[in-house]
C-alpha cells in the first residue's frame, strides 16, 4: 500500500460537525439540573436543540451551550415545564459576561464558535452580526427590501466570488470562489498547526491565506497555490525561492493594529524553529522596522513591486497598506505602481502584539477608509482595474457585506478564523509561552492543545456559515452577485443619521 | 541635537494586590476529586501562586488569573466558573475607567509600554480625545523609526514668552532683550491634583520624580515652602487669585498666579522682584469669549505661561455639559493665531490626561504641553474612589508611602508615557515635540471624518 499523508491535501469544503475540544463548550446560558433528577428523560424528548440527551439509562450532562435561552425554557412544552421533579434550572453563563470586549463580545464570541461547531447560526437570541463598540459596522445596517426577491433568483446559485486580477495584463486570473481570504499571520505569532488549519480551509474554498511576515514554512509548500506570501519591514525569511513559490505576493507597507511601527515578536515566543525560518536567534525580542527604508517615495514603490514582478513573471502583487489620511494617495499611487491589489487595513485590525497606544488612536477605521478610497479611485478612473480589499476589525458575515456595500470588493479577515479555534480575547497573546489555548503560541506543549483536522474543519465550518449568510443577504437584496453589491451603499442605513433601526436578522428562527 | 533624554525605570511593585478584572467562582461542593485536576494544568500557576492577602482580607486569585478559560471549560463537573469583578467594575469615575485605571497601575509598575495581543478592543469611538485619531505616515511621508532609538525623535519644549522678532542697531548689535525661559525634556508637567490622600512624603515623591524627569510640580505655596531647598528648581508654588504677599518665593524659577483682575499687577511685581523668573497665569478652561481673550491680554501683558484648567473629567469646571479640553485648546490656540501671537507665548493645558496619546492630542489640537494630575496618585496605586475628598480613609493608604517608592513609580509611569510619545510621533513622522503643537496635518476629527464619508452617503446626523 502507498503511504498517503492526508495533511498535505487540500481538504473538501463541507461542513462536519466539530464540538469544542475543551470539556465543556462556553455558551450564553447556563443550566444546572439538581440531584432531585429521576432520569425520566422527559427533557430529552422535549428539547429542540438537543441540549439534554441520554448516556444508557441516564441523564447526561446537559449541553448547556446549545440552550435557546430562559425564556424558551419556560415555555409549556418545554423542559423546566415539563420536569416532574423541578430539577432543571435554566439562567445566563455568569462566565459568559467576562469573555471578550466591546468589539468581539460574548455574544459574538458563542456564535462565531457555534457556526464553526455547526456550519450555521445559533437559532437563539444570541447576536451574530456586530458588536457593542457602538459606532462604525456596529452602527451601519442593512435595509431589506419588502417586496419578496427577483423571480428565479436561486439562493444556492447565487455567485459570491470576485477577481484579484482586474489588471490587463499576462498574469495569474485568479478568483476566489468567496470573497475573504485569510490575513497575514505570522509563524512565530502563531503555531504551525493553527497556521496551517487557516491556509486548509481557505484552500477548500479555493481561496487564499497570508504567511504573514515570519518565513515560509516547509509545512506549507503543498499549498503553494493557496498561499500569498509576505513581504514586510523585516523582511524575514523573504527568498527568492519563496517568492516565487507562490500566485499573490503581498508588500506589507503598514498593519493596521500599529499603523506608522513594526512587527512585534516579544522574545520568548522566538523559539528555536521560529529562529531558524527567521534566520535569527532564539530568545531575542524581534522589531521590525518602520517603514521600508528602501521606500521613500511613490517612484520608490514601484521599484520595489516591479523588483517581485521580476522574480515572479506571473504573480499578482497585493499592497497592504494602513488607513492615514491621505490613504486615497497611497491607494492610487499604488496603482500607478503596478499592484494588482490595494488592501486597506484599518486601524482596528488584529495582531499578535502591539502597543495599546497604537491599537486604538493612530490611523482611522476601516470604515471610514474604503468609501475614502473607493470614491478616489472611482473619480480617477481606475476602480476597475484595481481590486480593493479591506480589513481590520472584519469579524462577521454582516462585516464583510457592509465593507463590500462601502465600496471594498472583499475582504481580509483574521481574528474570525482565530475564535473559530476557540479564542476567548484574552489579549495575552504576545507574552511568554504565548496563548494558553494552544493557538497564538509556538510553545510544544501549549501548541499540542489542537489537532489539525479540528482546526481545519472548525474554519470551514464557519466559512460555510459566511457563505450562506453572504448568498442570504444578496437573495434579500435581489442580487446575484456579489460584485453587484461593490460600492451601492444604498442598501446601507447608519443608526446616527436615521430614526429608525431596521431589524436585518437573516435567521429563520425556530418558535 | 541636545543630549538624548532618557528615563531610566525599573520595576516597582505595588504595596497592595490589584484589582483583577473577573473573579474565578470556585465550589468546592460536588468535586470529583479528579486524579488529574484542571486546576494543576493552569498555564499561569494561578492555583500554586495563590495566597491569602491580609490587605484585602481575601485571595490573590483574581489578580493572577488571565482569563484564558481552561479551568472553566475543563472541570467535568462544572464547578469553576468566572464572572466580572464588581470591585474592579465599581473603580474609578467616567474618565478613569477600570481599564485606564489598571494599565496605569501596570505602567507604574513596570515603566513598560503596555503591549499586548489581539486587535483593540474598545469602543470605535467616545467623547474627548476618544474623537479624535493621530495620522501616521506611509509611502509618500516617511515615518521616524525612533522607539528603539534607531532615529532620535526629541521631546524637548521650551516655556517662557519670546519675542516675535529679534532687533539689531545699525553697529549689527541685538537690541532685543533676552526673556528667560527653561526647557522641559517633555511635553507633560505634573499638574495639581483635584483631591488626593496628601502627606509630606507623597509630595515629597512628586518632587523628587519632577527632579529626576526635569519637569515641573504645580503645587500651592505652602506645600511649596514646606519642601526642602533643594527641589526649587522642579516646584512651581501657585499664589491664590489676588494675593499679595509676594514674599519667600526668591528660589522658584517659576510661579504660577491664579487669574483674577490684578493678575498683571502681580505679575509685574513678581518680574521686578527677579526678572529671571517665569510667571505663569493659571486660568479656567472655560470657553467665554472674554475668557479665551485672556490668552491674549496675558501673552501682550508680558506672562510666560498662560494655563487652562480644565475640571477633573476634562470639561469646562463649573459648567453642566461643558465643552471638553481639546476644543478649549482648539479656541485659545484659534485665539492666539489670529492675533499673530501663537509662536511668543507658552501655552499649557491641564484637566483631564489620563493617558499617553491625551499628551499627544493635546499638544496637536494646540498646546505646548501637557499637565498631568490624577494619574500621578494612580501610579501611587490610587483608585480614584475619591473618599479622601471627604476626609474619608484611603484604601491603599497613600499618605504613608515611601517617598522613594512613589518617585520611583511616577517616575516609570512617565518613563512608559513617553515612550508611548515617541511610538506616536515616529508613525506620525515627526521627530520634535516642539513641531506636533497644533499641526493640523496630523490629526483626524471624528466630525471630519464622519463629513467625509457618511454625510456623503447617509446625509446629516
Amino acid at each position: 500500500m502507498q503511504y498517503k499523508n492526508i495533511w498535505s491535501e487540500v481538504p473538501p469544503a463541507t461542513v462536519k460537525e466539530t464540538p469544542s475540544r475543551f470539556g465543556n463548550a462556553l455558551g450564553k446560558y447556563s443550566i444546572i439540573v439538581s440531584d432531585a433528577c429521576n432520569d425520566c428523560l422527559k427533557c430529552v424528548a422535549v428539547c429542540p436543540e438537543k441540549v439534554f440527551d441520554a448516556q444508557g439509562t441516564k441523564l447526561a450532562t446537559p449541553r448547556d451551550y446549545l440552550c435557546l435561552g430562559v425564556s424558551c425554557s419556560k415555555r409549556s412544552d418545554r423542559c423546566v415545564k415539563n420536569c416532574s421533579q423541578n430539577a432543571i434550572r435554566v439562567g445566563l453563563n455568569p462566565s459568559a459576561k467576562a469573555l471578550g470586549d466591546k468589539r468581539w463580545t460574548p455574544d459574538l464570541l458563542i456564535s462565531n464558535w457555534h457556526m464553526a461547531e455547526t456550519g450555521k447560526l445559533p437559532n437563539s437570541d444570541i447576536e451574530y452580526r456586530i458588536g457593542d463598540s457602538k459606532g462604525g459596522f456596529d452602527k451601519l445596517r442593512f435595509v431589506f427590501p419588502k417586496q419578496p426577491p427577483k423571480p428565479g433568483l436561486e439562493k444556492s446559485s447565487i455567485d459570491t466570488s470576485i477577481l484579484l486580477n482586474n489588471r490587463a495584463d499576462d498574469r495569474h486570473k485568479i478568483t476566489i470562489p468567496i470573497p475573504v481570504y485569510g490575513g497575514g499571520m505570522s509563524f512565530g505569532s502563531i503555531s504551525q498547526v493553527t497556521m496551517l488549519s487557516r491556509i486548509r480551509a481557505f484552500a477548500a474554498f479555493g481561496s487564499f491565506c497570508c504567511t504573514g511576515e515570519g518565513g515560509y514554512p516547509e509545512a506549507l509548500y503543498p499549498f503553494d497555490d493557496h498561499i500569498i506570501t509576505q513581504v514586510a519591514t523585516g523582511l524575514f525569511g523573504v527568498r527568492e525561492e519563496t517568492v516565487q513559490r507562490v500566485k499573490i505576493v503581498e508588500f506589507k507597507y503598514a498593519q493596521g493594529a500599529k499603523p506608522g511601527l513594526g512587527g512585534h515578536l516579544l522574545g520568548p515566543k522566538v523559539t528555536e524553529a521560529v529562529a531558524r525560518i527567521r534566520e535569527t536567534v532564539p530568545g531575542s525580542s524581534l522589531f521590525s522596522p518602520f517603514p521600508f527604508h528602501s521606500v521613500y517615495s511613490v517612484e520608490d514603490h514601484k521599484k520595489h513591486i516591479d523588483w517581485i514582478k521580476a522574480i515572479n513573471a506571473k504573480a499578482l502583487v497585493s499592497v497592504k497598506v494602513s488607513t492615514p489620511s491621505d490613504v486615497d494617495m497611497v491607494a492610487v499611487g499604488s496603482y500607478y505602481a503596478g499592484a494588482h491589489i490595494v488592501h486597506l487595513d484599518g486601524s482596528y485590525g488584529g495582531t499578535g502584539a502591539a502597543p495599546d497606544v497604537a491599537k486604538k488612536n493612530i490611523a482611522m477605521p476601516i470604515e471610514y477608509g474604503i468609501p475614502k478610497v473607493h470614491n478616489f479611485l472611482v473619480n480617477e478612473g481606475v476602480r476597475d482595474q484595481i481590486t480593493l480589499i479591506a480589513s481590520g476589525g472584519i469579524r462577521t458575515a454582516f462585516d464583510i457585506a457592509k465593507a463590500i456595500a462601502l465600496g471594498a470588493d472583499g475582504v481580509v479577515t483574521g481574528t474570525s478564523e482565530l475564535v473559530a479555534l476557540e479564542c476567548v480575547r484574552c489579549h495575552n497573546c504576545e507574552s511568554g509561552r504565548g496563548c494558553a489555548r494552544g493557538i497564538a503560541t509556538t510553545d510544544r506543549e501549549l501548541s499540542g492543545l489542537m489537532e489539525l483536522a479540528w482546526g481545519t474543519q472548525r474554519i470551514i465550518n464557519m466559512l460555510s456559515c459566511w457563505r450562506d449568510q453572504l448568498q442570504e443577504i444578496l437573495y434579500r437584496l435581489g442580487m446575484s452577485s456579489i460584485r453587484e453589491l461593490v460600492g451601492k451603499t444604498e442598501v446601507l442605513t447608519h443608526l446616527d443619521y436615521t430614526s429608525e433601526i431596521p431589524d436585518d436578522d437573516i435567521r429563520q428562527r425556530k418558535s | 541635537m541636545p543630549k538624548k533624554y532618557h528615563i531610566h525605570v525599573q520595576e516597582t511593585p505595588n504595596r497592595y494586590p490589584k484589582i483583577g478584572r473577573s473573579g474565578i467562582v470556585d465550589w468546592g461542593e460536588g468535586c470529583l476529586k479528579c486524579a488529574r485536576c484542571v486546576k494543576y494544568d493552569c498555564v499561569y500557576g494561578v492555583y500554586k501562586d495563590r495566597r491569602f492577602s491580609s490587605d484585602i482580607f481575601g485571595d490573590t486569585i483574581d489578580e493572577l488569573c488571565k482569563s484564558c478559560f481552561r479551568c472553566v471549560q475543563g472541570c467535568p463537573k462544572h464547578l469553576i466558573h468566572k464572572t466580572m469583578n464588581p470591585e474592579y467594575e465599581a473603580l474609578g469615575d467616567a474618565l478613569y475607567t477600570p481599564e485606564i485605571i489598571s494599565i496605569t497601575w501596570q505602567q507604574a509598575e513596570s515603566g513598560k509600554i503596555p503591549v499586548s495581543g489581539a486587535g483593540y478592543g474598545g469602543a470605535f469611538s467616545g467623547p474627548g480625545f476618544d474623537s479624535m485619531w493621530t495620522d501616521m505616515s506611509e509611502i509618500v511621508r516617511p515615518t521616524r523609526d525612533g522607539i528603539h532609538g534607531r532615529e532620535y525623535i526629541s521631546t524637548v519644549v521650551d516655556l517662557g514668552n519670546r519675542p516675535d522678532r529679534l532687533e539689531f542697531n545699525e553697529a549689527g548689535n541685538l537690541i532685543t532683550q533676552t526673556r528667560p525661559s527653561v526647557r522641559l525634556p517633555i511635553p507633560i508637567i505634573f499638574n495639581l491634583p483635584p483631591f488626593g490622600d496628601f502627606s509630606a512624603e507623597v509630595w515629597e515623591a512628586f518632587a523628587r520624580a519632577a527632579g529626576s524627569l526635569q519637569t515641573l510640580m504645580f503645587t500651592s505655596r505652602t506645600e511649596a515652602l514646606k519642601l526642602s531647598k533643594k527641589y526649587a528648581n522642579s516646584v512651581v508654588p501657585i499664589l491664590n487669585a489676588g494675593e499679595s504677599d509676594l514674599s519667600g518665593l526668591d528660589e522658584f524659577r517659576i510661579v504660577e498666579i491664579v487669574d483674577s483682575a490684578n493678575s498683571i499687577e502681580a505679575m509685574q511685581k513678581l518680574k521686578a522682584l527677579n526678572p529671571e523668573r517665569l510667571v505663569s497665569i493659571r486660568i479656567p478652561a472655560i470657553s467665554s469669549p472674554e475668557n479665551i481673550r485672556r490668552a491674549v491680554e496675558m501673552t501682550r501683558a508680558g506672562a510666560d505661561v498662560i494655563h487652562y484648567v480644565a475640571d477633573e473629567l476634562g470639561y469646562e469646571p463649573g459648567i453642566a455639559n461643558g465643552l471638553h479640553i481639546k476644543d478649549i485648546i482648539r479656541e485659545v490656540n484659534r485665539e492666539l493665531l489670529s492675533e499673530g501671537l501663537r509662536d511668543q507665548i507658552t501655552f499649557m493645558a491641564s484637566g483631564g490626561i489620563a493617558m499617553a496619546e491625551h499628551v499627544i492630542k493635546g499638544v496637536l489640537c494646540g498646546a505646548n504641553l501637557v499637565g498631568v494630575d490624577i494619574p500621578l496618585l494612580i501610579a501611587l496605586e490610587c483608585r480614584v474612589c475619591k473618599n479622601c475628598r471627604e476626609g474619608g480613609e484611603c484604601p491603599v493608604t497613600i499618605a504613608s508611602i515611601d517617598p522613594e517608592w512613589g518617585a520611583r513609580r511616577i517616575i516609570n509611569l512617565i518613563g512608559a508615557w513617553h515612550n508611548q510619545l515617541l511610538e506616536m510621533m515616529g508613525a506620525m513622522g515627526i521627530r520634535e515635540a516642539r513641531r506636533l503643537r497644533g499641526e493640523q496635518g496630523r490629526v483626524m476629527f471624528m466630525e471630519d471624518l464622519e463629513n467625509d464619508t457618511f454625510a456623503q452617503i447617509f446625509g446629516s446626523r
